[in-house]
Order: C-alpha cells, then structure tokens, then sequence
C-alpha cells in the first residue's frame, strides 16, 4: 500500500494575466522505503508539486493522501501530529536553517515538537541525530554559517529526522552544492530509504544522479508526469520522446568527444500551454494527432507508463506497482 | 577611513560568507557589533554622539547640584547679559537661563525617550499583526498608516494636542500617534518577507503553528532594524517636542522646557541669549542622536559596514 499518493493534483497560481497552471493533474504513488526520483526542466513544475505534496501550498484540484490521511495545507494552526510524519528537505540550505540560532536548538525544536516532550532541551538527541547524518554531536551549540553547504544540508535532513519520518520530499536537495557534497547527502538520503525503510521523493533536474540513486522515475513536462516507471526500465528503453530527449541531453563521459543532443524550443510558458499533447510543438516524433489529443499515461509494461499518442495501451493496469491510478 | 583595519583583519575569513544570503544575516549582525566596539575611534561621528549624550544623561541626573540658581526662581533683574553671575543670562522674567537649560534636559531627553518606546511598542506590535494576519486586518491597518502619513507630522500632532488640551502628556501620547506608522510599515514588511521563507516554511512542517514561528523565528529578523529605526528616531523625537512646546502644546509655563524657551526668547529677540542657549541644546541633543542613529545603521548595513571598516 502506497504511503504517499496523489490524485488528480493541480496547482494554481493566480497571475497577473492567466492564471499559471504549474501542475496540471498529477498523479503519483509513493511507496514505503523507497527512492522516487522526479525529473524535469526547471519550470516544469517540480517544486510545486512537493509543495502540493507535503501540504506547503492547497492544490487547486486533486487529493493527497498520506498514510491513509488526506494532507491539509497548512494555515494558521499547528499541523496535525499524524502529517509531522511527512517531512521536506529543501533546495537551499542557506535559507532552509534560521541563520540566527544554534543549530542544536533548532533540531530540538523539532524533537520537542515531534516527541511532544517537555520543554528541557536533549542535546543526547540532538547530537544522536547529528550522527545519524554523519556529523560530529559537538557541533550542535555552532550557528548555520560556521558549516558548509553540504554540512548545512545534512544538518536540514537531522532536523527532517527529528520528526521520524516515514516520507522525505526532498526539493533539489543537491543542486546548491557543490559536486563532492552532492554526493554525500545524495548517499545520506538513500541510504534513509534503505536502511532505515524512510520513502524519499527525489526532485532534480539532474538525470544522473536520480539514475543513481532512484528505484522508480517519474519524468515531469509542464506541469504533467509524461512516463514513470523503473529507473532502469525507464532509462534503457524510454516510451516518451520527452524522456528520450532528456537522456540524450546527459553528457556522456566515454572520451568520444559526443556531445549530447541538444533538445530544441523552450518550454512554453505554463500560463498558456500547447493544445493537445503539451510536448509537441518540441517533439521530434509528432504527428498530425498531437494538436487535438492530450495523452493520458498507459501502462507499456507492469510498472511503467507513459503519455504518448505513440505509446500504446500494452497491458492491464498494475495499480500497485506503477502508481497511477485509472 | 582609508587603509586596513588591523583589529578588524583577523574577521576576514567571516567576510567569505558575506555572499551568502542565509548566512549573511547573523554574520551581518556579528560583524556590526564587531565593527562598532572593537574600533570605535575610525567613527569620530559615533564617539562625539556618545559622549554629547552621556554628557546630558549626567546633566539631567545631577541638575541640581550643576545648576547655579533654582529654574524657577526670578534671581536677577529680568534680560541680564551673560556675565560671571549668570553664564547665559537671565530671561525676561529674571530666571536664570543656564539653570533653566540645565533643567530641561531633565525633560527633553527622557520624554523623547519615552515617546520613541511608545512608538515603537505601538508600531511594531500593529505591524507584526498586520503582516500575520494578512487580508482586512492588514488592509486596515495599512489604511491607518496611510492616513497618519497623509498629514504632516507636526501639524497632526498640534491637532491632536489641541483636541486633547495643551501638555507635555498630551504633546507625547499625540506624537506617538503620528510617528508609531513608520514602524509598522517597517515590521510588516519584515514579518511579510520572512514568513514566506523556507525556514520558516520548514518549522511549521515541523509542527510549528504560525504563531511560535512569530515568536521563535520572526521576531529576530524584526528586532534589528527596528531598533536602528528607534536609534534614528530619537533626534527626531526630540524636535518634535521641543516644536509642539515651542507652539505653545508642550509643556506649560514655567516648566523649563527647551522649545518653550526658544519661543521666550523669540519674544525678545534683541535679548539673543534667552532663545540662543535652549536652541543650542537642543541642536547638540538632536545631533548627537542622529550620529549615532547613522553610524547604527550603517554597520547594519552591509553594503555599508565594508566602507566603514575600511
């Protein structure tokens, strides 16, 4: 059973002119303990999404439900104890952390108001926590700016860890850091997922780190989920031309000088997407059909699925296993 | 201020986070304590505020003892030239001027004080719930501020204090009315912007209710700048009173109050030194206040505390 599942997801932003309609009716499932890596343009609506997901802004249409509860978005009001379970970790650790406190005081905030306990500050837990993400205990009583980004990221996931979450939405958790950073918080956040069975959604616009570290991917087009299914599946032999197109555009390191494809146009502006399927005016497949038709994701095999008019129905739904619900 | 700053040097490594925007602003806030303790001589502006101020802070507590003559008292033939006597003179009712000037730093200074406290207190908690609550309370709110900033201060206030009768009491209460807006527009604008970030956002996840994140994460982006807006805020204060008491709303005669002598003065004028001294007072009160209030401000700043560490 899903612990994570999104139904129909659509957020708005009133703009100016037309409304932007950043994501537009999404669905997706996420499973106990295990890493789903979400891809996409920037723009694409990424960050909108884990937003939607973890209750940060109301979806305009569409449900998300999280350990069989439907999550509120936050008002005024503390959020319901059950939904502390669902933690995000952000893009920038420079503003995700109060520059102004210690950093054990702000872990222990989040122990006392996970935990409920007494107002008596546990510097054993917080500096227990701070192991856990491979930091030294005694670096609690030191402020934000006195660690690095990628220290600074990690000490963000204790502060997630605090809450004893069963999900992590992680929002471009690495891409303010810098490469041997990355890979470290990127280690640090699978290995939650595998050893510790915390279910993590993996945003970034970086293939080759969610080809690393993602059990499932789900590809993400102005505002919609264009394929998901198995990393491996999804990366060997690609449904959609979209996410053709993306693994085309990974520099390969082989030494034969290949530069990657480059993928032409820009994507549309959100507030007034193509008619019919949203990729076509840039696919390099399209037909005649792509104008008029809006694809819906079809199943290609147990687990994948994609929305292309040339990606045909090719078997029964497997509700559990792709999390798309009909 | 040119030239390295060899107190400050040691800083430096500090200096690398400038760049980061999270960061910058607890840095920031050490940098500026830093900047102005550790080298308080390259800012001769800020040292001349201090020691003007701490040197009325210490006329008003020992008034009676620096003072030749009682304020009150008619000692000497009226309008006397300044002499061995009577340093400043005596005004047109026989008092002596320099004990009069002395005295009313006894007024002066504490009521600016307390009035800039009111204001602020006012300003920051109505700013605070503006910017909380959003919507009509924010909306109106905003509106009042609006129309407090579409009278000129001093004349709002002259009639405010005529509506409320003629006192230093009413003169203070009738500029906190005026001048309470400009702080909430400044903590609104504070608890707008910080709300939205990702600390903050990242705390309520956590289970914070927006009122805890007020307190716990709010409130110390919001202190800063407001106190530098109180610091520069004094000066202000001051002529402010002085003014309304110059017109005659302040303080009643015959308290010994700067702006009420200015306008004895005023009276007779050929007599220059029952007017020059009290302005003189108030000159240098204002003044000192607002060097201060700058050199805060601009050690805040960080665009401007690299100039001003050299």
């Amino acid at each position: 059973m899903s612990i994570l599942t999104a139904t129909g997801v659509e957020v708005t932003y009133p703009g100016s002119g037309r409304p932007v309609r950043a994501v537009a009716g999404v669905d997706l499932a996420v499973e106990p303990g295990e890493v789903l890596g979400l891809v996409g343009e920037s723009g694409c609506g990424k960050s909108s999404l884990a937003r939607a997901l973890v209750g940060l802004v109301a979806p305009t249409a569409g449900t998300v439900v999280f350990d069989s509860q439907p999550v509120e978005a936050l008002r005024r009001r503390a959020r319901p104890v059950a939904q502390r379970r669902l933690q995000m970790v952000f893009q920038d650790p420079y503003s995700s952390l109060n520059a102004r406190r210690r950093v054990g005081d702000q872990i222990a905030d989040a122990l006392r108001l996970a935990g409920g306990g007494g107002r008596r500050r546990a510097p054993a837990a917080v500096g227990a926590l701070l192991e856990r993400v491979g930091l030294d205990p005694a670096m609690q009583t030191r402020y934000p700016h006195e660690f690095s980004g990628g220290q600074r990221q990690r000490v963000a996931v204790a502060r997630a860890l605090a809450a004893d979450p069963s999900v992590i939405v992680a929002d471009e958790p690495i891409s303010a850091l810098d490469a041997s950073a990355q890979a470290q918080v990127a280690n640090l956040l699978v290995g939650l997922a595998r050893t510790e069975g915390v279910a993590v959604v993996f945003i970034s616009h970086d293939l080759a780190i969610v080809r690393q570290v993602a059990d499932r991917t789900a590809v993400m087009y102005l505002g919609t989920v264009v394929e998901v299914g198995p990393t491996a599946t999804l990366w060997e032999d690609p449904q959609h031309p979209y996410t053709r197109a993306l693994i085309d555009a990974v520099p390969t390191p082989d030494g034969s000088g290949r530069l990657p494809a480059d993928l032409p146009g820009d994507v549309p502006d959100p507030a007034a997407p193509p008619s019919g399927c949203r990729f076509h005016p840039r696919c390099p497949l399209v037909t005649p059909d792509c104008s008029s038709w809006e694809p819906v994701l079809r199943v290609q095999e147990p687990g994948h699925a994609a929305a292309c008019i040339l990606a045909p129905d090719r078997g029964a739904p497997d509700r559990s296993t792709t999390g798309v619900p009909s | 201020m040119t030239g390295p700053d060899p107190l400050l040097v040691p800083a430096a490594p500090l200096a690398g986070d400038v760049d980061v925007p999270g960061a910058a602003a607890a840095a920031g806030e050490e940098r500026a304590a830093r900047t102005l303790t550790r080298s308080p001589w390259r800012r001769p502006l800020a040292v001349i505020g201090l020691v003007v101020i701490a040197a009325w802070v210490l006329i008003a507590v020992f008034a009676p003892a620096l003072a030749p003559y009682d304020p009150l008292a008619q000692v000497a033939p009226k309008l006397l030239e300044p002499s061995a006597e009577h340093l400043f003179g005596t005004d047109n009712l026989g008092r002596d001027v320099l004990s009069r000037v002395l005295y009313g730093s006894r007024l002066s200074v504490p009521l600016a004080l307390l009035l800039v406290v009111l204001a602020t207190v006012v300003g920051t908690v109505l700013g605070a719930v503006a910017g909380y609550f959003g919507r009509w309370v924010d909306g109106g709110i905003m509106r009042l501020t609006d129309l407090v900033f579409a009278f000129p201060g001093i004349i709002l206030a002259m009639a405010v204090t005529a509506a409320l009768g003629a006192g230093l009491r009413n003169a203070v209460l009738a500029l906190v009315i005026v001048t309470w807006p400009s702080y909430a527009r400044v903590v609104r604008g504070l608890v707008l912007s910080t709300r939205e970030s990702d600390h903050i956002q990242a705390s309520r996840l956590l289970g914070a209710s927006a009122l805890r994140t007020l307190a716990v994460d709010v409130r110390p982006t919001v202190l800063g700048p407001v106190l530098v807006l109180s610091a520069l805020d004094v000066g202000n204060a001051v002529l402010l009173l002085s003014g309304l008491s110059f017109l005659g709303l302040g303080a009643r005669p015959p308290a010994p109050e700067w702006g009420a002598m200015v306008s004895a003065g005023a009276a007779v004028f050929d007599s220059w030194w029952v007017g020059l001294f009290p302005g003189l007072a108030i000159l240098t009160v204002v003044l000192a206040f607002n060097f201060l209030g700058d050199t805060l401000r601009d050690a805040l700043d960080p665009r401007t505390a690299r100039a001003l560490r050299g």
